[in-house]
């Protein structure tokens, strides 16, 4: 929990994490190294003083995670958001399996979602059904730009996407978090292009789209598809941890999400581990908009829009009653406000 | 031997004028280029590093074939070498570069078309940006958008500018006459990049609709930067 400078308590969902292990004894080959060295120079906008060496950031254990998020980092709950990377680690940079020990040894505070790729066809709708089952998904994270043989990437409006899609419906995930990483097919086309989440987005309207780092770097894109579409959302992981290098270009990118998106479609994440939440939230909770920017966006970063982004929009996705949760917790109990009738929750 | 300095001068001045089309800001001051050599026999060799290993392939083979052009426009340039280091898909990209292959015959199997639609969006984008930044410093110095809508690009080059003002006149043009080769000097200079006329009565919507491809590219700017230094410590780490 977060507490404001006038003693107001703030409940945290943290709504992308991951716990990994790109340790040199799980990468397949250079591009395990060449990965987790991107994600290493990522996790350099960091304050310094929260730099970790590289080999804790390359395999960090179940107590760090528990530490940096529910001790220090104000989270009092958090979503696994598991990329896969077959081709390039051999037990997978995320792993559900992992993911699910640490769940079922802290189920109050996380929640674990699953993956697909719609290139496995049959056989991995097959292993969608069993693992929604056994993981108990809400949502997936999808990784667009994962390489599978010499496929290099694959978009949403692919028909076997569509019916991963349709067999998401039929095992009770509601949630599909996009993450668009640089490599889709054709090579020749924009590498970033957001269009097929609008496609996906209108042909299934059941389901919530949440595009993570809020579809940078084509935030024009993102913007323009999510105000035809009110199942798309934005998750801010990555666009986060750009508030302590460039707290002002951070300010601008709330102004263009409020402005477009309304202050009920956008989700906080910290992309743990590439960041610690801790200095996120400290930031963020002390963020405001200046008068030029809050008559832009049409609305104030008031504690009001803070508590939405940091865990009442999540809370709908996946049906978190944060007045329950706050009692299984043994925190002090937030209520939530009337919910207005946006957001498909998961029944 | 001499005029050997003034002819790297001209190379980097050549590399100047290739972008990155998803910043829309020069390969060389982005430090992308790491290295230029230009032999005694005019050859002229270039190295460059992206921000991350992983960097669009498209976008690097845009950049790589672009730098080969632009330093092949002049006429004392005997040969030119571009190597693209370290990225997953180096060796394709200088072979495809040195063989000036088609973007399709360098990814065989997997494109369905060339980079001209690819090329164009981007166009496009830098167009709006640039726009987007000259009506600011325009309405900021006093001018009003009823007049920007109506004049032409005549009109537009002959005003008198302050040297902000004149930078961002030189990179609009610039993208204006790329993308309207057909068009002359009498043709709007402030036109939508759907060929439309400007609405002075919607000017702030439109310019804040606009004003997405900025916030874009400057964030792309930032984190490749910030990328591209992190990058290269490692790599100086590792040499010593």
């Amino acid at each position: 929990m977060f507490t404001t400078n006038s003693g107001e308590k703030i409940f945290v969902i943290d709504s992308h994490i991951a716990l990994w292990d790109a340790s040199p004894a799980n990468q397949r080959n250079r591009h395990g190294e060449e990965f987790i060295n991107c994600f290493y120079n990522y996790h350099k906008i960091s304050p310094k003083e929260y730099y970790w060496p590289r080999e804790k950031f390359e395999k960090y254990s179940e107590a760090d995670l528990m530490k940096d998020l529910f001790e220090e980092g104000y989270v009092d709950m958090a979503i696994f958001q598991p990329a896969y990377l077959g081709e390039f680690y051999k037990e997978g940079f995320g792993n559900l399996k992992r993911n699910w020990a640490l769940i079922q040894k802290h189920p109050e505070r996380l929640i674990g979602n699953g993956w697909w790729d719609p290139r496995n066809g049959e056989a991995g709708l097959e292993q969608l059904e069993r693992e929604a089952e056994m993981f108990k998904l809400k949502g997936v994270k999808l990784y667009t730009a994962d390489w599978h043989g010499n496929s290099k990437g694959y978009k949403l409006s692919d028909p076997w996407a569509q019916r991963y899609l349709e067999k998401s419906i039929e095992v009770g995930i509601k949630n599909i978090h996009v993450h668009k990483g640089p490599t889709i097919l054709p090579l020749n086309r924009d590498a970033f292009d957001v269009a097929d989440v609008d496609d996906a987005a209108s042909s299934f309207p059941d389901l919530n789209f949440i595009v993570e780092h809020c579809g940078l770097p084509r935030l024009d894109d993102f913007c323009w598809i999510a105000t035809q579409e009110p199942n798309v959302y934005a998750g801010l992981a990555v666009a986060s941890a750009l508030i302590h290098t460039r707290r002002k270009y951070f300010a601008e990118i709330i102004t263009e999400l409020l402005y477009w998106l309304g202050a009920d479609r956008i989700l906080f994440g910290s992309d743990y581990a590439i960041w610690v939440p801790k200095w996120i939230i400290e930031q963020f909770m002390d963020l405001e908009l200046s008068d030029e920017l809050a008559a832009e966006a049409n609305h104030t970063l008031s504690l009001e829009v803070k508590k939405k982004i940091m865990a009442e929009n999540c809370a709908r996705l996946y049906d978190i009653d944060i007045a329950k949760q706050c009692a299984r917790l043994g925190l002090p109990i937030v209520e939530e406000p009337v919910r207005k009738d946006v957001g498909v929750g998961v029944g | 031997m001499t005029n050997l300095p003034y002819r790297w001068e001209q190379v980097r001045a050549a590399l100047d004028t290739v972008t990155d089309p998803e910043i829309d800001e020069s390969v060389a001051a982005l430090e992308f280029v790491s290295c230029v050599e230009v032999s005694e026999d005019n050859d002229v060799s270039i190295e460059f590093r992206l921000p991350t290993f992983w960097c669009a392939p498209n976008f690097a083979f845009m950049m790589a074939s672009d730098m080969r052009d632009a330093v092949r426009e002049m006429d004392w340039v005997r040969s030119v070498s571009i190597k693209l280091l370290d990225h997953f898909s180096a060796d394709l990209i200088n072979r495809g570069v040195a063989l000036k292959q088609d973007f399709r015959d360098a990814f065989p199997g997997e494109t369905d078309d060339d980079l001209a639609s690819v090329r164009l969006k981007f166009l496009g984008k830098a167009f709006e940006r640039r726009q987007e930044l000259l009506i600011r410093h325009l309405l900021g110095t006093g001018h009003e958008g009823e007049w920007m809508s109506q004049i032409n690009l005549r009109e537009l080059m002959g005003l008198s500018l302050n040297y902000e003002g004149t930078r961002l006149r030189t990179l609009y043009i610039f993208a204006w006459r790329r993308l309207h080769p057909e068009w002359s000097e009498a043709n709007l200079a402030f036109v939508a990049l759907s060929g439309d006329r400007l609405d002075p009565g919607q000017l702030p919507s439109y310019l804040r609709k606009i004003g997405g491809v900025r916030r874009n590219t400057e964030y792309n700017g930032l984190i490749c930067r910030s990328l591209l230094a992190e990058r290269k410590a490692e790599l100086a780490g590792a040499r010593e």
